[in-house]
């Protein structure tokens, strides 16, 4: 029961600081803008307690690896008509090209041009000198097969692109701290808080919005599209239900947008959406609209006709409008679609948890009743039990509690209801710390040991016990962190913590509070 | 004038758990057997994290909820199965089966009810889980019993012997064979929570049964000649004291929890209360300790007593 003067002075010190920690939580809004930022930690109420969106997106990787594989052809195809190399039988199978060289003598030259389309892989690849193609020759067959290591780079560039273009979506819709980030290989994990329902942003976010501008292909009627589909034609709905005949070939295309924003027609009145091209594209646009005059041209959106105007006069000035019968709300929502840019692949959810604003707060109230009457109960079970002991242990469990809060707090973690069950049941685990030591002690004095040799001899023994049996219980918490996920991992890290913080407090806190009662009072029996 | 403090357990308790092994054993036999043809005559009502589907809980604007009307109106949707479980005046439920087609079509569950209640009630929850999620987070809860159960076996195999680490096991599994059973009879929603409730079990009844383990142990370096029975039964009786006490104060938090933390953890609350007050004591009281016997604690212990008695005549 000895503790030095910097020793019990650094316990105490340690175990303010961290409580401490917890204070700004409970400042109102107004001083605690006003800290300084240092102090400015807080811990962060989970979607289940303040309510809002939790959305699951997955990105469809199939889709991305089909379209690196006809990427690939058109590729070789373009190499091969560029250096004027005779070809036949170019096939896509899966990931792997493959094409028959004509004549022998080109097989080599071929061959070092088509290398150049394979590019070393980036980030954790690099160094290692792996290529994205894997390119082999027999006999003047050429194949060229996308490695799983370039499928991989592929599919993890397209989420990080998606989560861009997700986040400039979301924050359009103008909520308050929105989270998006990766999760696993090919999902993004989007919360926004405070949002009662998300069906737009799901709509928003679940359009792929590729758009473009192509010709409406006259030579031919719908009909015998249909039943002959033409080489550079495909049909395509609209969205007034009557199909189209539009070219393959695309005049502009979305990426060359600089800008769209919502509005309505001088003459009709009624929503429409004004776009603006970069130079690149309003050169294309006035090309093919000058020597078209009197064609119908065709917007197209996610292989969907929104309008197919007719050209009446060049647009020169590289900018336009769709209309499309649009509301004032479907207008600004293309708009946001349009300026954000579209996705490289389709996106599905395929978890959603939305809580609102109401059910949050009669969450956080519940719990913290319930936070509250459990550590009533306990304290005065404590008290009637070990009476003055009964009030050390009190004491070490408040403190504990406040380190958990402050602990939460530094790590800015989240805080969520099952959470606050965690804290509920570390109480209970911190008051088990106690009772084995204060058992242990009672135990001693039994035995006939003196008030000073029952506080060491109760405090050594039992520790060790706390230490294995807390050990154990941590193990099944870590397992949940790493298994769990939103609100169970939020159980986990508070109970996690708080068997942590009760190791703490049993081996320093606690014994430091009864030596120091102990050295004050000098007592001959323990009030035990 | 002192008040008296509480002894819940009178000093010097020696009660024979030992052999109370001849009613335990048999009867937790029994009540595993139940517990696992609970399991298979009811099955677990797993909740969407496991099973897909799309969870709406609503609150309407009326005082009271006209819960008929609303079921009419929502079969018309023709969802498949469709489940309305009230709460209170105005509170309900709704649960809507996995549609076929994939994750997409789930999306569409929520838009159609949204369109058929309209604004007359207040959505205070809506989850919906495709069949890939539900699929994985099954996968992870399976894993992550099985992960912790050998985790906890290593660490007690070092700090212990084997012997000790099978006994805690075997304590375990019977831990959670009964909640599981538990959860077949109430049909309590079988969901992530519930995972996290059955870890929480398994870590709690653990550190019960490493309490009495570590007594033993003790015991076992300091009376080398007690016969193996009589030490198990002193181990449990000195520790009896903080079982007891320990456990009235977790019960105390979890009934804390059970009637005022609120519906969203109540059957969390519920499923801990059964496995922590009920189960996870008995267990290392009646199970884990009287086991170490059968498994030969000790064993070349009696052996050198043994030799000790020869010694001696």
């Amino acid at each position: 029961m000895h503790f030095s003067t910097w020793r019990a002075f650094a316990i105490i010190v340690v175990a303010a600081l961290i409580c401490a920690i917890a204070i700004p939580n409970m400042l109102p809004q107004a001083t605690f803008d006003a800290l300084p930022n240092v102090l400015k930690r807080k811990m962060v109420l989970g979607l289940d307690l303040q309510g809002g969106s939790h959305l699951l997106l997955q990105v469809d990787a199939d889709f991305v690896r089909k379209e690196k594989g006809e990427n690939l052809r058109d590729d070789v195809r373009r190499v091969l008509r560029d250096t004027k190399i005779g070809y036949t039988n170019l096939t896509l199978q899966g990931q792997t090209v493959s094409v028959r060289i004509r004549d022998e003598k080109d097989v080599q030259e071929a061959l070092r041009k088509l290398r150049e389309l394979s590019q070393p892989l980036t980030g954790v690849f690099s160094g290692s000198n792996i290529q994205d193609l894997e390119i082999t020759e027999n006999g003047g067959l050429i194949r060229l097969a996308i490695t799983p290591a370039g499928i991989t780079q592929r599919v993890g560039q397209s989420v990080e692109q998606s989560i861009e273009i997700v986040r400039k979506r979301v924050d359009e819709l103008g909520t308050v701290e929105p989270s998006i980030q990766r999760q696993g290989l090919d999902r993004i994990l989007v919360q926004v808080p405070g949002l009662d329902n998300p069906k737009r942003l799901i709509d928003l976010i679940g359009q792929t919005a590729k758009l473009t501008f192509r010709m409406v292909d006259m030579t031919t009627s719908v009909q015998q599209a249909q039943a002959q589909p033409p080489a550079d034609a495909e049909v395509l709905p609209s969205n007034e239900g009557q199909p189209y005949v539009i070219e393959k070939r695309i005049v502009v295309a979305g990426e060359d947008l600089i800008d769209a924003q919502p509005g309505t027609d001088q003459r009709t009145g009624e929503w429409v959406v004004n776009f603006r091209f970069n130079s690149a594209g309003s050169r294309r646009f006035a090309n093919a609209t000058r020597d078209n005059v009197g064609r119908p041209f065709a917007i197209v959106l996610d292989n969907k006709v929104i309008s197919a105007p007719v050209i009446r006069e060049p647009i020169l000035a590289g900018a336009g409008q769709i209309s499309g019968s649009f509301t004032a709300q479907t207008a600004n929502d293309l708009a946001i679609l349009l300026r954000a840019g579209a996705l490289p692949a389709p996106l599905t959810v395929i978890e959603e948890r939305t809580v609102g604003p109401g059910l949050g707060a009669d969450s956080i109230s519940a719990g913290i009743k319930a936070a509250w009457i459990g550590s009533i109960f306990v304290i005065i079970f404590m008290l009637v039990t070990y009476g003055l002991f009964g009030l050390f242990a009190n004491i070490a469990v408040a403190v504990n509690v406040g380190m958990i809060l402050g602990i939460l707090s530094m790590l800015g973690a989240t805080l969520t209801l099952p959470g606050i069950a965690g804290i509920v049941l570390t109480v209970g685990i911190a008051v088990d710390s106690n009772v084995l030591i204060y058992e242990r002690i009672r135990e001693e004095v039994r035995a006939g040991r003196s008030a000073l040799s029952a506080l060491n001899a109760g405090f050594d023994r039992a520790l060790a016990t706390i230490l294995d049996s807390n050990l154990t219980t941590f193990i099944a918490a870590a397992v949940l962190f790493y298994v769990g996920t939103g609100p169970v991992r939020g159980f986990a890290v508070t109970f996690g913590l708080g068997i942590l913080t009760t190791l703490f407090t049993a081996f320093t806190f606690t014994r430091l509070l009864v030596a120091l009662w102990y050295h004050w009072w000098r007592p001959k029996t323990l009030p035990i | 004038m002192r008040i008296p403090l509480l002894r819940l357990v009178p000093d010097n308790t020696n009660l024979d758990f030992f052999q109370f092994r001849r009613f335990s054993f048999p009867v937790s036999a029994i009540l595993s057997l139940l517990a696992v043809l609970a399991y298979f005559h009811y099955g677990l009502n797993l909740g969407i994290d496991f099973k897909g589907g799309t969870l709406i809980e609503v609150q309407s604007k009326t005082p009271k909820v006209d819960i008929a009307a609303m079921r009419t109106t929502l079969e018309k949707l023709q969802l498949g199965e469709i489940q309305l479980q009230q709460f209170g005046d105005n509170e309900v439920l709704i649960r809507v089966a996995q549609q076929p087609g994939g994750d997409q079509a789930q999306q569409e569950v929520v838009a159609k009810v949204r369109g058929a209640l309209g604004e007359s009630v207040e959505y205070r929850r809506v989850e919906v889980v495709g069949p890939r999620v539900s699929a994985e987070l099954l996968g992870y809860g399976i894993i992550g019993l099985g992960l912790a159960i050998i985790g906890i076996l290593i660490y007690l195999w070092f700090r212990f012997e084997w012997q000790f680490a099978l006994g805690a096991m075997i304590a375990n599994i019977h831990d959670i064979v009964l909640t599981i059973g538990f959860m077949a009879v109430t049909q309590i929603d079988f969901d992530l929570t519930s995972v996290a409730a059955l870890l929480t079990i398994l870590g709690y009844s653990l550190n019960d049964t490493v309490v009495i383990y570590d007594r033993v142990r003790e015991l076992l370096r300091k009376y080398k000649r007690m016969p193996m029975a009589e030490l198990l039964n002193a181990g449990v009786n000195q520790t009896l004291s903080r079982s007891v006490i320990t456990h009235l104060t977790v019960t105390l938090a979890l009934i804390a929890l059970l009637i005022w933390g609120g519906r969203a953890i109540h059957g969390f609350a519920a499923v801990m209360t059964f496995g922590v007050v009920l189960v996870g004591t008995y267990t290392s009281i009646f199970i884990a300790a009287p086991m170490l016997m059968y498994l030969g604690v000790g064993a070349h212990r009696e052996r050198a007593s043994g030799d000790g008695a020869s010694e001696r005549s």
